[in-house]
């Protein structure tokens, strides 16, 4: 009985596996006609038996939405998402010196340094703190394509941003665990890949909101987001929430590592070099319609995401006529902290060529810039880091919606 | 004493919002064990811009060519150029300018010479991941002497400068003066 049902199972997942290969020829590009192989289904699926249960429930062969690949990153689709939480298999990559390897049997995590008892902590140690559940977005600081011409899809435009519902201990307990020293100031965290990716953090915001993520949407972290335990800073950007994080180390100084002084700076027209800029400004952007899609007159709904590292997402205006005239979005509810929100705006479009941006304001009342703004505030090369203009779509009179593009500089 | 008390507040209010009730926060859990001598001189490599955590040993540039040489050149190119691969290492503009923010071109042009804020981190970036395609596996001899070799290449030390514990964080970089704290979060117009 046990066997049979095991060959059933097998049978199937061969099945899937098929048909999903199938899928990803036919999916495989937006640029590539969706014609062709599909997968095989009933004329009528209310007069054949349907299929057996399974012990992973896969994506429908219909749907393949996929990561786009980079030496050292892969982008999130996220004009082919709802909602606001992104799958863990789909949420955005970049490491430093690829993904390790750990047995979380023998992961640990060191504390030490300006602290009362230098602690060990295992795995299942982490675990048995109190936890807390959080839902924040993750996004690279480096997350925008200047100069993108108009067939560039959200994903590849900015897809360095996901959102997870995270699950792990405070950093804050683990802190009056081990006795924090109250002066030290900064800390460094470490992590366990061949980079040995190291940044220093202020341990303020260890007592306000980081944590110690073990858990991903309900699950384990997925090894390329840090398998078995990270680093998570609400709102910050992306290389501080260090992955794998196997040491931290209390101090009165920042380190100065190689990651917060040559890389993920700014250097500004006033020729200062901005150093340790966390937050991830507001931002949003319209996610659908996006290229390559093609729109008919009539009601459409643009639908995007807005975030903000500083709090919750106060508003977001969306124009029609490139910036024009603004009218206020709907925000989906609940507006979480720190957290992708998802907006719509109802607009019945006449056919005629037409700009449409969208704008974002966080609860501190800071509002998304535009490039001109960015650059006249930074000068043209200040980058590539925290750059969050407003960009927009435009609607062709023959439907297709193409990337508005506006020269960097 | 005054900044004691500003940490219990803020201990006391974070307890108030993490998932310890406010009568375990004053308590310890117990979970974790104490972590050996051993076990932190094993894993603690970071280095400080002041010289903590360096190790004895020192060499020159001369030291460092052959290792260079040997470990670093095929992605780095023969004298620090970089290749599409891997970063430009050596290079100064003249008098020092620092014209990175006229252009997201001259991204690739920050070197250790005219950007790089300390010495220090030099050390603490080769030997945590250099060489990329065996990393962790120089010695501390080796790191100096490539460190040595670095700063030479971009004019910032004499070729028989001895580098070690002492005199790296002594070494004045150029571009050490331009680095500022954020400031975007005081206010909320556009910086």
């Amino acid at each position: 009985m046990t066997t049979s049902l095991s060959r059933r199972s097998l049978l199937g997942r061969l099945l899937a596996g098929a048909t999903g290969a199938l899928a990803t020829m036919a999916f495989g590009r937006h640029d590539m006609p969706l014609q062709g192989a599909m997968p095989a289904v009933p004329p009528d699926p209310t007069k054949v038996p349907g299929g057996p249960t399974s012990v992973l429930g896969a994506r429908s062969a219909f749907e393949s939405p996929e990561r786009i690949l980079f030496a050292t990153a892969s982008k999130t689709p996220l004009q082919d998402l709802h909602g606001t939480v992104t799958p863990s298999d789909l949420h955005y990559e970049r490491h430093h010196g690829g993904v390790p390897g750990i047995d979380p049997e023998r992961y640990t995590l060191l504390v030490h340094g300006m602290v009362e008892r230098p602690t060990v902590f295992t795995l299942a140690d982490l675990k048995r703190f109190p936890a807390v559940t959080r839902t924040h977005f993750l996004e690279c600081s480096g997350n925008f394509t200047p100069n993108a011409p108009e067939n560039i899809t959200p994903q590849e435009l900015c897809g360095m941003t996901s959102q997870t519902e995270w699950t792990g201990v405070p950093l804050a307990t683990l802190f009056r665990e081990i006795g924090a020293d109250p002066a030290a100031t900064w800390f460094l965290a470490e992590g366990e890949d061949a980079a040995v990716l190291a940044r220093s953090i202020p341990v303020s915001k260890a007592w306000d909101d980081a944590m110690i993520a073990y858990a991903q949407n309900g699950e384990a972290l997925r090894p390329c987001n840090g398998y078995p335990a990270r680093l998570l800073l609400p709102g910050w950007e992306g290389n501080t929430n260090v992955k794998w994080l196997r040491r931290i180390e209390l101090a009165s100084e920042p380190f100065m590592t190689r990651e917060e002084t040559s890389k993920y700076t700014e250097a500004l027209k006033n020729g200062t070099a901005r150093q340790f800029s966390f937050v991830i400004d507001a931002r949003s952007i319209i996610t659908n319609p996006c290229y390559p899609e093609r729109v008919q007159p009539g009601w459409i709904e643009f639908r995007g995401l807005a975030w903000s590292g500083r709090g919750r997402i106060a508003t977001v205006d969306v124009s029609v006529d490139e910036g024009a005239t603004w009218q206020r979005a709907t925000l989906e509810t609940p507006v979480q902290t720190k957290a992708h929100t998802r907006f719509r705006y109802l607009w019945r479009w006449d056919g005629r060529e037409a700009t449409v941006l969208s704008r974002a304001t966080d609860e501190t009342g800071y509002v998304q810039p535009t490039v001109r703004e960015l650059v006249e505030a930074r000068g043209p090369g200040a980058g590539p880091y925290h750059l969050n203009p407003i960009t927009g779509w435009r609607l062709k009179p023959d439907g297709r919606v193409l990337f508005r593009t506006e020269p960097w500089a | 004493m005054r900044r004691a008390g500003l940490v219990l507040a803020a201990m006391m209010m974070c307890a108030g919002c993490d998932a310890a009730p406010p009568h375990v926060a004053a308590q310890r859990f117990g979970f974790g064990r104490p972590a050996t001598a051993a076990e932190i001189r094993a894993l603690d490599i970071g280095i400080m811009p002041d010289g903590t955590g360096l190790p004895a040993g020192s060499a020159t540039a001369a030291d460092g060519a052959p290792v260079y040489a040997a470990k670093c050149v095929a992605c780095h190119g023969a004298s620090g150029e970089g290749t599409p691969v891997a970063p430009r290492l050596v290079g100064r503009i003249p008098r020092d300018a620092f014209p990175f923010a006229q252009s997201l071109a001259l991204q690739d042009t920050k070197t250790i010479g005219n950007y790089w804020p300390y010495a220090t981190t030099i050390f603490d970036y080769v030997r945590r991941a250099m060489p990329q395609n065996h990393p962790g596996s120089l010695t501390d001899h080796e790191v100096y002497a490539l460190t040595a070799w670095l700063l030479w290449k971009n004019d910032i030390v004499k070729a028989d400068a001895v580098i070690d514990a002492r005199t790296l964080p002594a070494v004045q970089m150029p571009a050490r003066h331009r680095f500022v704290r954020d400031d975007r979060e005081a206010s909320t117009r556009v910086r």
